[in-house]
């Protein structure tokens, strides 16, 4: 899949924002005042500026509303819903908290909640499509609940929590790469399947359909050089998790640690997040004889 | 709507004939004149006489080549567009509502007054059908020329899609998959027609007909014909005899 | 929500204000095309249902029309050259100043010495109003592309059965039960061709294709048959051979319509060796079994013999059957012997023969029409042999394709499925037997007409366009010792023979849509320098070129005034029964284009350019006794002119009551009775005619009546064809016109009155260690020629064109996917993209034609991909054969036809790394278009979406 940079900084980006939600909801950091709403402001700025970098990938933005009607099918639509609800839940949470320094727990559990299940609709998005196997897999949500919550852990200074985390996220992201690696060939759609001429014999593309380019071929069939995909792994693990944590174990977090750590993570989250797309295969590329 | 009916009063599609195409691209062509002239937005083309043109089709023809250990290698034409499938992943996954099935007939469409270009159902679609026009920025499919099917401007007997009208080998079917006395189903009846990729659980309403085996890979050759004679003596002996029978 | 919801759609819209129907040109198949009209812009064209040709279906490139018509490389005006020949530079004049410059050239040469014109028209659907005016004009040097296109198929039709395959004739797609196909060219008659396989599938017929590429055709062949390029010929008479010793052969068939039974001399070393034995009346004689006396071939109740010497007027002789069983009978023609040369196995051809036979006499057909011969014996019943075959430019444009035509032609007759129901059938105006062909003409006399058409079919080497000295007359060399029966001319010898003012200098070389300097050139890059070649006082050494096209193409850079031609649908034309028209095996047929569109740039016609400028020379037929023009346009002529006395170029509703069909006088509303009725004329054979045609009394009644005759013309096929062999006689010394003795040889050898085979002339010149690959060009079926590029629809389906390697080669040679090859002939080398292809004859590599272009042409982007990865094989190929050390060039040419032998190529192949730049190599200068770049995004139909 093409790793179009607007989607990229969107499911990063809001993924971090929903993930400090997660965190401001249970009360975590214990602050108030204006600084209670800095961090506010900062997870309502990330999870907004992700949704506003989404509607970059939108082809006819002024049908945008039309997003929000059609929960009973789409994932994409229920993210829509979802993060609108828990903008606006969250919103009011933290404005009572900050300004009336009326901070309601069962409100700010269910902005936390509706938090992580926004992030969660925005991983079914990908999670849900079988003609992209390496998504198609229980992974995805568990890898997007994680770095969601791991960057709100890191973010609202939560240490112990974020260790945790990224130690879960390394795990299930070395997982998900390990399985996603094979999904394609477990998914049992081949080339063959793909044109029914199995019984014809082993099948492979003579000639593209158009010489040139195309549409599919620019967002759905992306090719990364192995080499190059093994190094950004390693930089995407080392970024998010590893660096990080050790950090945390080995120094006396500051500000200027919390900042490295947070340079570090996004930097390793971009890697991870581009890895997620360009080493998707979908099968409309068995077509093309390409991944 | 993007809830697919739970059923569609008729079932309309195509039937592709793998073992007749020939490869001429005359579907994708007809299709591109027909469709960017009417339902909706145009099919533009980027680019169109620079160094990367990239145009938008509703229909493209794939070559591939099929080998057997030891045997010749075959080479098939493999035109592709909607399959307008049953159950189809690319209408649930959409979230403005504008991607549906219609019940009457079972046609996927875009409405593109609705669509706002996120490009999921392209995403959604295994057989690569929908294309984002990057002009309009909205979603282009095969409509099955609902606007021909129907249309009681043009006579009746060429109420049938741009490329089937035009294949000039007639390897492109269109009707009615409900019916089984359709010309479509018993077809596919008879020629074993098949779906793409049906793992993927879409269930496809076009169907293709496999190629029929070839006699230089797999079928057996007439033995050599009885010689008369091997000499020209013999031949011409034979000569005198059938002349006589004249 | 639980209802399902939709949109209201209009299902019903208005598609367009009106439909104007006319015939298609994206390709030489020249379909019926509806073109639907909405606010005076082309919004949708379809093939037209009613049309004979296509039957409603329409190809890519027909359906693209709308982006040819509006392609950003259309001239606009008439231009004259202000930079260098090749560079692009030009100025905009008026078509009177154009006129005047025309006039200027033309005028004193048609005075002085006409021939100093060379006039060659390309893929001109009008042959017969230009050969006419050239022929007015007074040279002698015309002809249009056939030479370098399929000649060979042609002339070995025409002197074989008296006509070939396409225009001539097709399968009969209804009845054929088994159906073999010889290496197509994908444009020639390609919509029937794509219908008749339909049909053929539908009714479950057996499709047997020949050809080195699976691909198109062949790839829905029951049977591919992956042949070596330049055997069929090998393979087909092996076939003859195994159909021979089984006794497989249509014998009756064989005695009543050919010259199978006909006697020929057998006195060796006489002046009448191998010619027909002939009585006092000039009656060729058959020998009759019956009598035991030599009778005239036409007289009935004749039983004639097929086999046996017999001594006529002292003179030894036998029926040519016998002659031709023993040549075919041979050990040289058994499977076994040409297997490996031809690259199928001994049983497989075994098989083939075996498999034509079961059909052809298993599978008999029986309709139950009578009919009456000419010798007016009645048949209650046509008998089909269902065996049908086709065959185009992948046979015949080698050096042995003749003969391979010939020997295809023969393989058809001797099973007697020529014109009978299920095999091969002809188009009218065809049959045609070479007597009722033209001969060559060439006498020129300054300021006087030509003393007939240029272009014809000699009976003997007295029809050789030769002077005194046994010198070639026509500038391309056609109809001379080394091509004798050069019947379409040698377009692609005209530049070479020109430069090197060989046979002599000419003054003005004339061309119309033919891109010489280009894709229609061998040795592309040497064409381009005799273009623009100087001699030492700094004149162009070929002094002035007049070019017409409507586009800007390659070519145009080299002209010196270019006179800018209409698109296809802004245009008069007519496809005319007195050049190559649209008819069908069952019908009569000819059709107009006519201006569907107005044009919005200051171009006109072609046609209509030539007649105002015959007007302007005063050339005999085109000014009144006044010297005022006699016809205002070509529409004007296309109406009004008369080759003979009631025929004219369009043969439909004729004369004062408009019902004449193919006589009559001319009629002032032809043209809108043609509009009326979908842009064409047919006129339907009854039944009892439709079939046996040169026999058939009624269908040669039917002829004379129609104009296609004006006396009866049956005749026999002659697989005996004497003619070849009065050539084979003078080169053995016979007669007063004598070929070269450095061609003695040669023709001996070529002029074979029975087919031969041998190895195309290219490879045993070179060493086949050194270059053991053949290399060859298909055209895609969505392209035509150049055309295509500028179309921004098509030229996204082919924008390059990869050379297709072997598996064998490919494995062989160690290539990887994105590798590139460099293609070595002894002429030339190309650097080009490679892509695998497993079926493929495993010798062979091959690519699509004409996609690569020239940087600046067509109106495209300097970095377009077709000028990077695009490439011409045309590079490796020269029009010369290699040396052979005897002093000599000698054409790359059939050494009947003439015709260019593009497909004999030998190379070798060597895997290299892609290019950085991924630029193919040669890469040419690039040219200044004189219509700029075509614009950047397109989205034709918004205004009505």
């Amino acid at each position: 899949m093409h790793p179009a940079p607007s989607v990229i900084v969107f499911s990063t980006i809001s993924g971090l924002g929903f993930g400090l939600m997660l965190f401001m909801g249970l009360g975590l950091p214990d602050v108030s005042g204006w600084v209670a709403a800095s961090f506010a402001t900062l997870a309502l700025g990330l999870a907004v500026i992700g949704l506003l970098a989404s509607t970059f990938h939108l082809g006819n933005p002024k049908n945008a509303i039309y997003a929000f009607s059609q929960w009973k099918t789409s994932w994409l639509s229920r993210e829509g819903i979802m993060a609108v609800l828990t903008l606006g839940v969250f919103f009011i949470y933290a404005a009572l908290w900050a300004f009336m320094d009326n901070r309601i727990p069962a409100l700010g559990y269910l902005a936390a909640a509706m938090a992580m299940i926004t992030v969660f609709t925005t991983s079914m998005i990908y999670a849900q499509l079988k003609t992209v196997p390496r998504w198609n897999s229980a992974t995805t949500p568990l890898l997007f609940l994680l770095y969601a919550s791991a960057g709100g852990a890191l973010l609202s200074n939560q240490m112990t929590a974020a260790l945790v985390l990224l130690g879960l996220l390394a795990a299930i992201q070395a997982l998900a790469w390990l399985q996603g690696d094979s999904a394609l060939q477990r998914s049992g759609s081949t080339i063959e399947t793909a044109t029914g001429l199995g019984g014809l014999g082993k099948v492979r593309l003579l000639e593209k359909p158009h010489s040139g380019e195309n549409y599919l071929l620019k967002e759905m069939v992306y090719v990364v050089g192995r080499k190059h995909a093994a190094k950004l792994r390693v930089l995407a693990l080392l970024g998010t998790a590893l660096v990080p944590a050790m950090l945390i174990l080995l120094t006396e977090v500051n500000h200027t640690i919390v900042g490295v750590i947070m340079i570090s993570h996004l930097l390793g989250l971009f890697a991870q997040r581009w890895l997620f797309f360009a080493e998707a295969e979908h099968v409309v590329g068995l077509y093309y004889d390409a991944r | 709507m993007t809830q697919l009916p739970a059923t569609t009063d008729k079932k309309l599609g195509l039937v592709i004939d793998l073992d007749t195409c020939v490869g001429c691209h005359a579907c994708v062509i007809s299709c591109k004149e027909w469709n960017t002239g009417s339902y909706g937005a145009p099919l533009s083309d980027v680019d169109a006489y620079g160094a990367n043109p990239v145009g938008t089709f509703l229909n493209r023809v794939h070559s591939f080549e099929a080998k057997q250990e030891g045997c010749p290698s075959q080479t098939i034409h493999f035109p592709k567009s909607c399959l307008h499938c049953d159950d189809a992943p690319c209408v649930t996954v959409c979230p403005t509502g504008a991607s549906y099935k219609r019940s009457e007939d079972g046609i996927v469409l875009v409405n593109e007054d609705q669509c706002m270009g996120c490009g999921l159902c392209a995403w959604a679609c295994p057989y690569g059908a929908r294309e984002l026009d990057a002009m309009a920025g909205v979603m282009k499919k095969c409509t099955l020329c609902v606007d021909r099917i129907y249309n009681e401007n043009i006579p009746e007997e060429d109420r049938v899609p741009s490329c089937v009208r035009t294949c000039p080998a007639g390897a492109r079917h269109f009707g009615d998959f409900a019916d089984p006395e359709s010309n479509v189903s018993k077809l596919v009846a008879e020629r074993g027609g098949m779906d793409l990729m049906p793992e993927l659980g879409t269930s496809p309403v076009n169907k293709y007909l496999p190629p029929r085996p070839k006699a230089d890979v797999n079928g057996t050759q007439p033995p050599a014909l009885e010689a008369q004679s091997t000499e020209i003596t013999g031949f011409l002996g034979w000569l005198d005899r059938t002349l006589e029978k004249i | 929500m639980t209802k399902h919801h939709q949109p209201k759609l209009d299902t019903s819209p208005v598609v367009s204000d009106e439909i104007r129907r006319t015939t298609c040109y994206m390709c030489a198949c020249r379909c019926g095309i509806n073109v639907h009209m909405k606010d005076g812009k082309v919004k949708y064209i379809e093939g037209n249902k009613d049309h004979p040709v296509n039957k409603g279906v329409l190809c890519a490139k027909g359906s693209a029309g709308i982006m040819q018509h509006y392609s950003p490389s259309r001239l606009r005006n008439p231009m004259k050259r202000v930079g260098e020949r090749g560079e692009g530079k030009f100025e905009d004049i008026s078509w009177e100043e154009a006129f005047e410059i025309a006039t200027g050239l033309l005028d004193p040469i048609r005075k002085n010495d006409p021939k100093k014109l060379a006039f060659f028209t390309g893929r001109d659907q009008s042959q017969s109003m230009t050969g006419w005016w050239a022929q007015n004009f007074g040279t002698l040097n015309y002809a249009a592309h056939g030479g370098f296109c399929s000649v060979n198929m042609a002339a070995g039709g025409i002197y074989t059965m008296g006509g070939a395959f396409w225009e001539f004739g097709a399968p009969d797609w209804d009845r054929a039960k088994l159906f073999m196909i010889f290496g197509v060219a994908e444009d020639h008659d390609s919509n029937p061709i794509k219908m008749g396989l339909g049909k053929l599938k539908a009714n479950g017929a057996k499709i047997i294709g020949v050809n080195p590429i699976r691909s198109g055709y062949n790839a829905i062949a029951d049977e591919w048959v992956g042949i070596t390029p330049g055997t069929d010929g090998l393979f087909i008479l092996s076939l003859i051979h195994e159909l021979l010793k089984a006794g497989k052969v249509d014998l009756d068939y064989l005695i009543r319509y050919t010259n199978m039974p006909f006697l020929v001399n057998q006195v060796e070393g006489s002046a009448e060796y191998g010619l027909m034995v002939r009585d006092a009346d000039d009656n060729q004689l058959v020998w009759d079994r019956a009598t035991g006396k030599a009778v005239p071939y036409e007289t009935k109740g004749a039983k004639p013999a097929m086999s046996g010497m017999v001594e006529v007027n002292g003179v030894q002789c036998r029926p040519a059957f016998e002659i031709l069983a023993e040549k075919y009978l041979t050990d040289e023609y058994t499977p076994d012997a040409v297997a490996e040369r031809v690259g199928i196995s001994a049983d497989r051809i075994r098989s083939i023969a075996a498999e034509i036979a079961r059909v052809a006499f298993e599978e008999e057909i029986t309709l139950d029409i009578p009919w009456t011969d000419w010798k007016g014996e009645k048949h209650e019943k046509m008998i089909g042999r269902p065996v049908a075959m086709h065959a185009m430019r992948g046979i015949s444009a080698h050096s042995n394709g003749f003969q391979t035509a010939r020997a295809l032609h023969i393989l058809q007759i001797l099973i007697g499925s020529v014109e009978v129901p299920g095999g091969f059938r002809f188009k009218p105006p065809y049959p045609k037997s070479v007597e009722a062909h033209p001969k060559p003409h060439h006498t020129v006399t300054p300021g006087a007409p030509l003393n007939g058409p240029h272009l014809g079919y000699p009976r003997g080497p007295e029809d050789l366009c030769l002077d005194e000295d046994g010198k070639a007359k026509r500038i391309d060399k056609a109809f001379t010792w080394e091509n004798p029966l050069s019947a379409h001319g040698l377009m692609h010898m005209v530049i070479s023979n020109a430069h090197a003012g060989d046979p002599y200098k000419i003054d003005t070389l004339f061309m119309y849509m033919a891109n010489m300097s280009w894709n229609s050139s061998m040795n592309t890059t040497k064409v381009m320098d005799m273009l623009k070649d100087k001699d030492e006082d700094g004149n162009y050494v070929i002094p002035n070129i007049i070019y017409s096209d409507a586009y800007s193409s390659e070519m145009v850079a080299f002209a010196d005034l270019i006179l800018p031609d209409t698109t296809y649908l802004e245009r008069h034309d007519c496809i005319s029964l007195l050049d190559r028209p649209i008819c069908e095996a069952d019908g009569l047929a000819d059709s107009i284009r006519w201006p569907v569109v107005e044009p919005d740039r200051d171009v006109r016609g072609f046609q209509s350019v030539l007649i105002e400028l015959g007007a302007r020379l005063g050339l005999p037929g085109m000014v009144n006794e006044d010297g005022s023009a006699k016809f205002k346009d070509y529409a004007d002529y296309m109406v009004n002119h008369e080759r003979r006395p009631g025929v004219g170029p369009l043969a439909g509703w004729r004369g004062k009551d408009q019902d004449g069909k193919g006589r009559g006088e001319p009629n002032p509303e032809q043209i809108d009775r043609y509009i009326e009725n979908g842009g064409f004329w047919v006129d339907h054979i009854e039944p009892s005619n439709a079939f046996y045609k040169p026999w058939n009394k009624g269908y040669q009644e039917w002829a004379v009546e129609r104009g296609i005759f004006d006396k009866e013309s049956p005749y026999v096929f002659t697989v005996y064809q004497e003619i070849l062999q009065k050539f084979r006689l003078a080169a053995e010394g016979h007669g007063d016109i004598q070929p070269p003795e450095r061609l003695r040889e040669q023709v001996k050898m070529a002029m074979d009155p029975l087919p031969i085979w041998y190895e195309p002339f290219e490879q045993t010149l070179v060493d086949n260690e050194e270059y053991p690959v053949h290399a060859l060009t298909q055209r895609p079926m969505a392209m035509y020629h150049s055309w295509g590029t500028q179309n921004a629809w098509l030229r996204q389906i082919h924008g390059t064109n990869p050379m297709f390697i072997s598996g064998e080669l490919w494995a062989e040679h160690g290539f990887n996917e994105g590798d590139w090859a460099v293609v070595t002939s002894t002429h030339g080398t190309i650097t080009v993209p490679a892509v695998r292809m497993d079926a493929l004859n495993g010798k062979t590599i091959w690519t699509w034609n004409a996609i690569g272009k020239r940087k600046g042409a067509w109106a495209l982007s300097k970095d377009a991909p077709e000028t990077k990865k695009g490439f011409l094989l045309n590079h490796l190929i020269h029009e010369l054969l290699p040396a052979r050390g005897d002093g000599q060039r000698w054409n790359n040419s059939d050494p009947v036809t003439g015709q260019a032998a593009w497909f004999d190529l030998r190379v070798n192949i060597k895997r290299v790394d892609a290019p950085a730049d991924l630029q193919s190599s040669p890469d040419t200068a690039p040219q200044i278009s004189p219509v700029g770049q075509g614009p950047k995004d397109i989205a034709y139909g918004k205004e009505w979406t």
